[in-house]
């Protein structure tokens, strides 16, 4: 290793004392500054999950050291003690080769500050890897820290190297392999610079845009979604520094990378290498935890696999993929799949079927147990007759005769499933209450750093009730007879998302959708994602194409934002106006629907000013109308988009709005009044309407009167 | 002792990650390090012999658990086991020896100690042993005394005798540990001159304008073939690419830098050459009691293919290779199965290896296995440092290296660490 490292860095050793051996570092992040894994990271962090029976912070130092790194800075926040705690009592502490040294902060709440600390300690010199403590590989580090230096000597900015894994471009792979989303990258092919980066989370517009200075300077750009990011990156000591400098960076890639694209004014570069056979990825929720388990479990992260890592406790592979400890009671019944682990001192009882699991240590099965594609860690208990599939079961857990865990449920520690209980699928379940309100800053990923073990459970079945005052659910036995555990409530937004990233496989329909919304993607070249897209308006259009319908629903949105943005910074009409059709062009939206969707913002500007009686809010709406009605106007350019507006209107007062129903007539008035509606429109409406059914024509009668005294003003006129 | 830990720990480290490629290699290690972790044991007075053996079981038991396929770790360690043994005995006998002759010639001492006490120690030794255990296979065939086979003895029993009888007990604790020190170089240096002693048979094999076939690599293999064609043999060779290391490649192309006539041919193209085939010459990862060969994979087929064909199967084997054990005992670990990488690209499959969709499992598995069990009724000939022997005399060449106290190292597999 020494070899490849005297062309170290010539500029960074000359000043720093002259050290022919210069020893190579890294940056292990031991907190993910997420909460995907909630709730077990309430309890334990997310390093020290065991990942086929082995923690994760393991694989990691294990590759880090056999890939040539002889200095690791492990950095903790979260659960920090529970960190230190277990790599000073691992054979990690005590490498001659290999120092792990900890860091320990409690107040950081992203990767942005651990870096920043990082350079405040000023332990890092000269090129370090950096990588989260979730990562497993088997790469071989010499060729990507070559290329990184030979770069450096050329060009004092290449400044980071990311680690590219090829994947297939299939629609879904990503998805449902890792259950990341599309990541994009451009990459010119000659130099492996990266141009461009962006993962879809990010965007919301259904197209990239690449800036043209891209490609008038590089003679060819590739444009990959192929590509997989595995968070391992080779950095100069200059990265810190940048992280310091800019004080806002947070996410390593949201922030960091993509400002480094953006940011010509340094002109710091990044470069890409690509492994093709080895194996790096990151595990970032339970979709990938999967994922990486049965990747391991299928060897593709040799020599990093259960019976060469676990040494001397002596796991022995047996045919079609079964690892099993030696001391493991196995009833004769017992049918034991393929590609399944089962740890030390487990017992499994009779005709038991187990296939595509990994089962802890210690863990007692009974008899007629079920176990599919599920996660057992250690000391757990299942008694006769539970099915478990694609579930994850902690430390400590308990199943009591019979119950059942539907796919994707995640048991916390110690949890207690009551008899014949049923567990529904992508339940979340902890002895820890779900934190009321879910914390706004998403980077946080535990509740509180007090690392503690978990207060006394509450006991559902009512015998002792440690903390009944403050539960928010009662003494209801959420999990059966004898159970004790809190099933967490998805929070917002997550109902969609679930499936996304449990454990479970995808449903067949979800899959369906994906693909469904990757083929609109292609043909409306717009962003499919639908499920992403909150519905903001009930379905009154549900024969609709959901998909176009989906697009408006995201547009009405954009165009709410943006008419607050003008109300607020005091935008002039023309402006909003070039603003609005800027919008509605790139949505690809009739003018119709723009002139609705506009209207709906101003109405939802007058509900939403405060108003402590009908008459207010009138007058609100007066004001919001008299101010606009130009922006409203510029998009009404005949009678059946005005005729869409009445109808909107009407949408709104039977459903967002309910405020203004009774106002149907006076603002109707006063829109015909500003202009802004002609009286045709207004008459052809009510003539519509006529036909309807008399549900349809309560707002047609409310406003009779201005409709008989509009028809008389006509008949006047014709006189 | 401290500094042999970190030595040992390294080491053990380093098996673990599978650093270290080639049973050579690793026997040669091995032993380097027994070597210095019997020079730093501190034996008592009494015993010590058994404190040895303590030292080095103990780390063997762990060298062995870091890495159960690399059977030559367990060989090495039983040989030096069964050295410690042996020098023991013999040192034993010598001083029953050394009791009886000063009785009978006490001053006859000074003047003959240069060779009569000599050789009597040594044949007095020779003959205790033969009495303790059926005669070993070396002494029946070449009908000499063991002092060829144990040199060293001799000149240490030579010193043994010089000392007076008082010192003579003290003495000995320094001389056995010397003795095995002794043995153990002799050891390393069998080890690392193995390729060259099994090379020198080459002519006795290989015949003019014979067609050679071997699979994958072997340096034992490359070494034989170098020595029959320096030999001024002319013969050809064809070389199995032995996937999926394709390590065949390399054999090829060292073949043809030493100037021979090379073919290289796919793995399943062997059973189309075979018939043009006068012999096949291959490599062994370990050779079991009972005959049987654990050799890279892909190797049983070729052997039944020259069985159909009569083809002789020659396997070349440094006795580090030769393991006391059968292929059916349970500390034996056949196999082991290396990464699917090796076999394809994971980027490339990655959409097979979707677990997401579908049943949650992976439909495509990839199964990449690093050795084959031969049988030995497939072998025709092993040829080891020792001479050619037929499978069935693997058994007696074993009984030769090692002790049958030493056979099972460890009670069980769980207890190191």
């Amino acid at each position: 290793m020494g070899a490849q490292k005297k062309g170290a860095t010539a500029r960074v050793s000359e000043d720093s004392e002259v050290v022919a051996h210069h020893p190579l570092q890294a940056i292990l992040l031991a907190d993910s500054f997420t909460t995907k894994f909630r709730p077990i990271t309430l309890e334990r962090p997310r390093v020290l999950l065991p990942l086929v029976n082995i923690p994760m912070i393991d694989y990691t130092l294990a590759w880090l050291e056999s890939a040539g790194v002889e200095e690791v800075f492990v950095f903790c926040c979260a659960h920090s003690k529970q960190v230190i705690g277990y790599l000073g009592s691992s054979e990690w502490s005590s490498k001659p080769d290999f120092s792990v040294t900890t860091i320990e902060a409690n107040d950081s709440i992203s990767a942005g500050d651990a870096l920043r600390l990082i350079y405040e300690r000023q332990v890092i010199d000269g090129d370090f890897v950096l990588i989260s403590g979730d990562t497993v590989s088997n790469m071989s580090l010499t060729q990507a820290l070559e290329e990184h230096k030979e770069r450096r000597k050329r060009d004092a900015n290449a400044i980071m190297t990311m680690v590219v894994q090829q994947s297939k471009p299939s629609p879904i792979t990503q998805q449902s392999r890792l259950g990341t989303d599309e990541l994009f990258m451009a990459i010119n092919p000659d130099t492996k610079q990266l141009l461009y980066y962006e993962d879809k989370a990010e965007y919301s517009k259904g197209f990239i845009s690449l800036d043209k200075t891209l490609i008038a300077d590089n003679p060819s750009i590739i444009l990959h979604n192929d590509k997989q990011d595995c968070y391992i990156d080779i950095c100069s000591e200059e990265v810190l520094s940048l992280f310091t400098d800019n004080f806002d960076y947070q996410h390593l890639r949201r922030h960091f990378v993509k400002g480094l694209l953006v940011d010509d004014i340094m002109g710091y570069k990044i470069f890409t290498h690509e492994i093709h056979s080895s194996y790096a990825a990151r595990i970032d929720n339970f979709r990938s935890y999967d994922t990486i388990s049965k990747d391991i479990i299928q060897r593709w992260t040799y020599p990093f696999v259960p019976d060469i890592l676990c040494g001397s406790s002596a796991i022995k592979l047996e045919r079609q993929g079964i690892y099993r400890a030696s001391d493991v009671t196995l009833s004769r019944s017992a049918q034991v799949g393929s590609f399944t682990v089962i740890g030390q001192g487990t017992t499994i009882g009779n005709n038991t079927k187990i296939s595509h699991s990994v089962i802890g240590e210690g863990c007692s099965i009974g008899s007629n147990v079920t176990i599919e594609g599920s996660y057992i860690w250690n000391d757990v208990t299942i008694e006769d007759g539970c099915k478990l599939s694609h579930a994850i079961v902690c430390d400590g857990v308990t199943m009591k005769l019979g119950a059942v865990l539907e796919p994707g449920v995640v048991l916390s520690f110690k949890v207690v499933v009551g008899e014949q209980f049923v567990v529904p699928a992508y339940s979340m379940v902890s002895l820890i209450q779900q934190p009321t309100q879910q914390d706004s800053d998403e980077e946080l990923e535990y509740a509180d750093n007090s690392s503690g073990i978990v207060e006394v459970p509450y006991k559902l079945n009512g015998e002792i009730s440690s903390d009944l005052s403050n539960t928010q659910y009662g003494p209801t036995p959420e999990l059966g007879t004898g159970g004790v555990g809190y099933i967490w409530s998805i929070f917002e937004g997550g109902h969609d998302e679930e499936w996304r990233h449990s454990v479970a496989p995808i449903p067949t329909d979800k899959l369906a959708k994906i693909m469904l919304d990757k083929d609109e993607d292609e043909e409306l070249l717009t962003q499919g994602g639908n499920a992403l897209v909150e519905e903001l308006k009930s379905d009154s259009e549900d024969d609709d194409n959901e998909g176009s319908r989906d697009d408006y629903a995201s547009f009405e949105k954009e165009v709410e934002a943006t008419f607050l943005r003008a109300v607020h910074e005091n935008v002039k009409v023309d402006h909003a106006v070039l603003e609005m059709n800027g919008l509605r062009l790139s949505y690809n939206i009739a003018a119709v629907d723009c002139a609705a969707a506009i209207f709906y913002s101003m109405m939802k500007l007058a509900v939403e000013s405060s108003h402590s009686s009908a008459s207010e809010l009138h007058r609100n709406a007066v004001e919001v109308i008299t101010t606009w009605q130009k922006l409203l106007k510029s998009f009404l350019h005949d009678i059946d988009e005005e005729i869409e507006v009445i109808l909107k209107f009407e949408e709104i007062c039977l459903e967002s709005a309910k405020e203004f129903s009774p106002l149907f007539p006076q603002i109707l008035h006063l829109l015909y009044d500003k202009e802004i509606l002609q009286e045709d429109a207004i008459l052809r409406w009510a003539d519509e309407k006529e036909g309807a059914d008399e549900s349809d024509k309560v707002f047609l009668k409310r406003s009779e009167k201005f409709i008989q005294w509009l028809r008389e003003a006509e008949e006047e006129e014709e006189d | 002792m401290p500094g042999t830990q970190t030595l040992v720990n390294d080491f053990i480290s380093k098996l673990k990650k599978r650093k270290i490629e080639g049973s050579q290699a690793t026997a040669k290690q091995t032993a380097e390090l027994l070597r210095s972790v019997i020079s730093q044991t501190r034996v008592p007075y009494t015993n010590q012999a058994a404190a040895l053996i303590q030292s080095v079981k103990a780390v063997g038991e762990r060298l062995i658990a870091a890495n159960p396929v690399e059977l030559a770790v367990g060989n090495v360690v039983r040989r030096i086991l069964h050295i410690i043994r042996e020098e023991d005995l013999s040192l034993t006998t010598a001083a029953m020896a050394g009791l009886n002759l000063s009785a009978v010639s006490d001053d006859e001492d000074d003047a003959d100690r240069d060779n009569q006490p000599v050789l009597s120690a040594a044949a007095i030794a020779a003959a205790s042993r033969s009495t303790l255990r059926p005669p070993s296979l070396q002494t029946l065939l070449e009908d000499v005394p063991d002092s060829a086979a144990v040199p060293h003895t001799s000149s240490s029993g030579g010193d043994s005798e010089g000392k007076s009888k008082s010192a003579d007990k003290s003495s000995r604790s320094r001389k056995l540990k010397h003795d095995v020190i002794e043995a153990v170089n002799e050891l390393i240096q069998d080890i690392s001159t193995c390729h060259e002693q099994i090379a020198e048979q080459a002519v006795e094999h290989i015949h003019q304008n014979e067609v050679i076939l071997t699979l994958g690599s072997s340096r034992t293999v490359l070494e034989f073939l170098c020595a029959a064609k320096e030999k001024k043999r002319s013969f050809r060779v064809f070389v199995s690419e032995g996937a999926p290391r394709y390590q065949g490649h390399l054999l090829a192309k060292e073949l043809v830098t030493r100037g021979l006539q090379t073919t290289l041919i796919t793995d399943s193209a062997v059973f189309a050459m075979i018939s043009r085939v006068n012999m096949v010459i291959v490599g062994a990862h370990a050779v079991m009691a009972n005959g049987g060969v654990i050799a890279p994979v892909g190797l049983n087929m070729v052997a039944l293919a020259a069985q159909k064909h009569a083809v002789p199967f020659v396997v070349l084997a440094g006795s580090h290779k030769l393991c006391p054990l059968y292929p059916h005992h349970p500390e034996v670990l056949l196999n082991e199965l290396r990464s699917p990488s090796e076999l394809l690209d994971f980027g490339e499959f990655s959409d097979c290896l979707d677990f997401g969709s579908g049943i949650g499992a992976p439909l495509l598995h990839v199964v990449n296995p690093r050795f084959d069990y031969v049988p030995p009724k497939l072998v025709s000939l092993f040829i080891t440092d020792a001479g050619g022997h037929n499978p069935s005399y693997m058994y007696r060449l074993i009984g030769d290296y090692y002790s049958a106290d030493d056979l099972v190292l460890q009670r069980r597999a769980t207890s190191g660490n």
